[in-house]
Order: structure tokens, then C-alpha cells, then sequence
């Protein structure tokens, strides 16, 4: 396997008696999308920043391409880091391209680069216009560009879609898989699932600062256990004789019928579906559904 | 260096485009020419050159409003930064904390420098203009304008300590007034008093010298109102002088200490700080 950009190893931060992060074990490697998702104040920001460098693990070690980002010869590893801030603030004094000139030289990168930077990110018509004036999508697109000068290895994003309109989300999720086709890996910070759903390879499911899921959406289905449902609704005034085929069937109010199958159970079941039943509908677990399953429970074993 | 250069260069730009750089130096040079056109008046046909007099209004204006404008350039430097949530990015770029704040430090020094420097200049240049001595004695002026820059750092690097231990920005501004309010006001008239009341039985002339080292506005008062020969004599302060034997040089390195420590504590406690 290869070496990890990104390792915490039995990592544990606490704030006084609270402890935001327990026992983390964690690893980014090359190319790889992680997504982190947790309920606000699960310990998603806090492990970011343990990763920058920004703040020192009580317990564990956090590595970056092999050195401590928090130490002075972390300042290295975190040239090849990219972090774009949950609600990133941006000087607003300064213009788009200015904020970029400044950011770029402070990571010792040409910043001959930047135009081509903002075209991609659509800023380039703005760039000369204060930051005070963007829109929200706007600062946000040109908080990934900062966080994509001198193409790092790791780009580090804290929730960045949180406050945008679908279409800007929509949009950063396209921009997000330019960035992967680069080469980069991404750790990706949401409180929701479902939307990372076609965005990540692998999920780490933060609750109250423990680690309790880490695999991709599939393993997280399996493991979950939510099994899909067979909803049927029968046609009223269907004598209870009838209702023999529907053994272990679980009756729910308006005369509709419900059970749970695995997956190649459906089909049968489908097929072998009386006259008497008028509608039916298989509902799947959604991403959300999951997402509950395992916020609500300490560990599921991985 | 070179992080601390861009780190000043963004702090200067930012003067720039939030009008500090203009109004602090629009602000200095019309207290100045006031002062100027004032004090020109009283010397009349006293045989005083009016540099002279220049030097010592301008100083006594920079005791009161330098400080003041100092704290007010520095005191959110860091608070303000992590409230707005700029910082957390900051320091995620390959900065070291210590060069954030020196940075920080020389870029609102070079913006306090270039206004006191044009400010007062422009009305030197006028009070010159306007009398017939051209006799003037411009090193010492400069002497009054390094020293009041000097000044200003000494405040800017308090502010930044206040900055750096403050958790939201009102704390700081307070702190911050209360800072220029001793230094100022408060001490002077607190030694004033202790003086009186002593009567020199206890506080022996060579104690209330080192009693005004300890605040940054009386050693630069000493520097200028009692250190240079000409000045001192229209300034009331000769008598203090000749009690004080501190020469210039050795009051120019007491301010650039004081410059030195609350910096060195403000890197101290700015490392510490959880981001």
C-alpha cells in the first residue's frame, strides 16, 4: 500500500474537559477522497486542524508527508497542503487576483499561475473587484483556488459547500473532480451524507469526537444493516382470508402492508405479488438513513 | 524575512485602502500647522528660532495623540484576524507565528512613520516659510521625528501584546484605551502627586529619573524636551534635565527595550494561543 499523505495515529484533542477528538485513527493517501462527516461539533474542524498544524494533539501522532505539521520544520509539509476554512473569511480590502498574489507568495509559488487559477474557479471576469463585493459562491470558489496553488498533494476542505445554493454546489463538486483527476487527495469535511455520495471513494463518520464508520458507501450499507422494505398497498375491503399470503408482513395504518428483504428477495417477492395488492413501492435506505444508523450508535466494527 | 516583508506589505496596502494612511497623516499635519501658526505667535521678537519652538509643540502633541493612534492601528491585529476567521488560513500557509507578528508590526510602524513624517514635515516646511530665520537646526528635528516614530512603535508593539491576549476585539480596544490612559495621563499625575506628597524625604531626584524610565511617554519627553540644548531651554524642562543625567543615547535604546519586550511577549503569547 502506498505511504499515507496524512496519517493521525491514536489521536486524541481535548478543550479542557471536553474531549473533541477520541482515539482517531486516520489516513489520506494519495488520490484517495475521504469525506468526514459528522453532526456539528463532532470533531470534523478539529481534526482538520490538528492536520495543519494549527493546533497540537493532547495525545497520538499526527503526521504529514511524514514530518509534524505543528512543529517548526512543519512549515514544510505544509506547503503541500491546501485547506480551504469552513465559511472561509477573505481579506475583504483586497481584489480577487491581490488575495491570490498574496496567498501565492506566501507558499512560494509563481504567481504567473493565478489568472489561469481564477479562470478555472470563474473568477476571472471578478478578479480585479474587491472581495468585499462577492457573493458567498464567489468567496467560496476563490477559497479553492487559494487552496489550490502550487498544486498540493492533500487539499483539506471544512464543509465547503455549507451555505451555497445548489447550482454553486453543484458546481464546486464538478470543480472538486477536476482537482482529483490532478492527482490530489482530498479529505472533505460535511454534516451531510448524501451529498457526498457520487463526490467520495471512502467515509469516516464522526460521533461526539469517536471515529465509529470508516469504508466506502457500499461497506457503509452492508455493515449498517438497513435492510430495503417492501411497502404494499392493498385494495380496500380485502377479506382477511386473502391476507394468508402476506404472512410476517407488517401491517401499517390505510390498509398498506410492509416487510423487510435483502436484495435478491425483492424480485420474488414482486413476482409472486396477489391481485388483491394495487400499489407497490421498495424502499431503499437512503444515505441518511445510514448517516442516523451510525450517529446514533457507538461503534460498528470495521 | 520574506514572509515577514509580505505579511507588512499586506498590512501597508491594507492602510491604504481603509484610508488609515491618509486620515492619521491629513490628522497630524493640521494639528501641526495649527500648532505651528499657535506658536509662532508667543515667540514674537524673542530671540527663538521657531524650529525650535516647532520641535517642542510637535513633541507635546506626539506624547498625547501618537500613542493613541498607535494602539488604535494595533490593538486588533491579531484579535481582529481570528474573529473575522482570517487567521486560521493565515497560519496554515508555511508562516511561523513570530513572523505574523513582525510583520504586522513593521508594516503599521511604516504606516505611522510615513504619516508622522509628512505630517510634521509639511508644517515645519510652513513655519520656516513664514519667518526669516532659515537658521535652522534640522538635525534635532529630525532627531523630534525619529523619536516620535520611535514612540509610536513602542505603542504598536503594546498593542500587539494586547492584541495577542485579547479573545474578542472589544476587550482589546478597551484594554487598549486604558494602556494609552496611564501612560498618558494617569502616571504623570499619579508621580506629580506622589511628588508633592513626599516633599523629597523619601524619593531622591535620581529615583523620580528612573520613575519616569518605566513609562515609555516620559523617556521620549525627556529625549525631546530636555535632551537637546535648545529645545529644553523653552520647554520648562531644564531644571529636570539637568537632575536626570540620561543622555540621548541611552534614552533611544530605553525606547527601542520597551519597543523589544512587549513584542517579544506578544510572539510568546501569540505561539501559545489555541487557533
Amino acid at each position: 500500500m502506498t505511504e499515507p499523505i496524512v496519517q493521525l495515529q491514536h489521536v486524541t484533542r481535548r478543550f479542557g474537559p471536553q474531549i473533541a477528538v477520541d482515539e482517531v485513527e486516520l489516513a489520506l493517501r494519495p488520490g484517495e477522497c475521504v469525506g468526514l462527516v459528522g453532526h456539528n461539533g463532532a470533531g470534523k474542524t478539529t481534526i482538520i486542524k490538528l492536520v495543519l498544524g494549527l493546533l497540537r494533539p493532547s495525545a497520538g501522532r499526527v503526521m504529514v508527508l511524514g514530518q509534524d505539521p505543528a512543529a517548526g520544520a512543519g512549515a514544510r509539509a505544509r506547503r503541500e497542503l491546501g485547506y480551504l476554512p469552513e465559511n472561509v473569511a477573505l481579506y475583504p480590502a483586497l481584489t480577487g487576483a491581490e488575495t491570490l498574489r498574496f496567498y501565492a507568495r506566501l507558499k512560494r509559488v509563481d504567481p504567473a499561475d493565478n489568472a489561469a487559477l481564477l479562470a478555472r474557479v470563474g473568477l476571472l471576469e471578478a478578479a480585479k473587484r474587491r472581495v468585499a463585493t462577492y457573493s458567498k459562491g464567489m468567496r467560496q470558489r476563490l477559497g479553492l483556488a487559494q487552496a489550490l496553488l502550487g498544486r498540493p498533494q492533500a487539499l483539506l476542505l471544512d464543509e465547503p459547500t455549507s451555505g451555497l445554493d445548489p447550482a454553486s454546489r453543484q458546481s464546486f463538486y464538478g470543480l472538486l473532480r477536476e482537482v482529483r483527476r490532478a492527482g490530489a487527495a482530498v479529505l472533505l469535511s460535511s454534516h451531510a451524507l448524501a451529498e457526498l455520495d457520487s463526490v467520495v471513494d471512502r467515509v469516516v463518520i464522526l460521533n461526539r469526537g469517536r471515529k465509529t464508520a470508516d469504508g466506502d458507501i457500499q461497506q457503509l450499507r452492508r455493515l449498517a444493516g438497513i435492510r430495503p422494505r417492501i411497502r404494499v398497498q392493498l385494495l380496500a375491503d380485502v377479506p382477511p382470508c386473502s391476507r394468508s399470503r402476506f404472512v410476517g408482513w407488517q401491517e401499517r395504518p390505510g390498509g398498506v402492508l410492509e416487510i423487510e428483504c435483502t436484495e435478491p428477495e425483492i424480485v420474488d417477492r414482486l413476482r409472486t405479488m396477489p391481485e388483491t395488492a394495487q400499489a407497490v413501492e421498495v424502499v431503499r435506505p437512503t444515505l441518511d438513513d445510514l448517516y442516523a444508523r451510525f450517529s446514533h450508535h457507538d461503534e460498528i466494527a470495521v | 524575512m520574506r514572509q515577514m516583508v509580505l505579511i507588512a506589505g499586506k498590512e501597508w496596502l491594507d492602510g491604504w485602502r481603509n484610508r488609515w494612511v491618509l486620515v492619521v497623516t491629513l490628522l497630524l499635519a493640521l494639528f501641526a500647522l495649527t500648532l505651528s501658526f499657535l506658536g509662532a505667535a508667543p515667540t514674537g521678537s524673542v530671540k527663538a528660532s521657531p524650529l525650535a519652538v516647532m520641535i517642542v509643540s510637535l513633541s507635546s502633541l506626539s506624547i498625547f495623540l501618537l500613542p493613541l493612534i498607535a494602539l488604535l492601528l494595533s490593538y486588533d491585529a491579531i484579535v481582529g484576524e481570528w474573529e473575522r476567521g482570517t487567521l486560521a488560513l493565515l497560519l496554515a500557509y508555511p508562516v511561523a507565528r513570530w513572523q505574523v507578528v513582525l510583520g504586522k508590526f513593521s508594516g503599521q510602524v511604516g504606516i505611522l512613520a510615513m504619516a508622522t513624517g509628512l505630517g510634521y514635515s509639511t508644517a515645519a516646511v510652513a513655519a520656516i516659510m513664514n519667518s526669516a530665520d532659515f537658521a535652522a537646526d534640522w538635525s534635532e528635528f529630525a532627531a523630534m521625528l525619529a523619536s516620535s516614530v520611535l514612540l509610536g512603535a513602542v505603542f504598536i508593539a503594546l498593542g500587539h501584546i494586547v492584541s495577542a491576549v485579547s479573545r474578542d476585539r472589544g476587550t482589546a480596544g478597551g484594554i487598549a484605551i486604558g494602556i494609552w490612559l496611564v501612560f498618558v495621563l494617569v502616571y504623570d499625575m499619579a508621580l506629580l502627586g506622589v511628588l508633592v506628597a513626599d516633599r523629597g524625604r523619601v524619593l531622591s531626584e535620581e529615583a523620580v529619573g528612573w520613575l519616569l524610565l518605566i513609562n515609555p511617554a516620559d523617556i521620549y519627553r525627556l529625549f525631546n524636551l530636555a535632551g537637546t540644548t535648545s529645545a529644553s531651554a523653552f520647554s520648562g524642562m531644564s531644571g529636570l534635565a539637568a537632575q536626570a543625567h540620561f543622555g540621548p543615547a541611552f534614552l533611544i535604546s530605553m525606547l527601542l527595550l520597551w519597543c523589544a519586550v512587549p513584542l517579544v511577549a506578544a510572539v510568546w503569547v501569540f505561539s501559545r494561543r489555541q487557533i
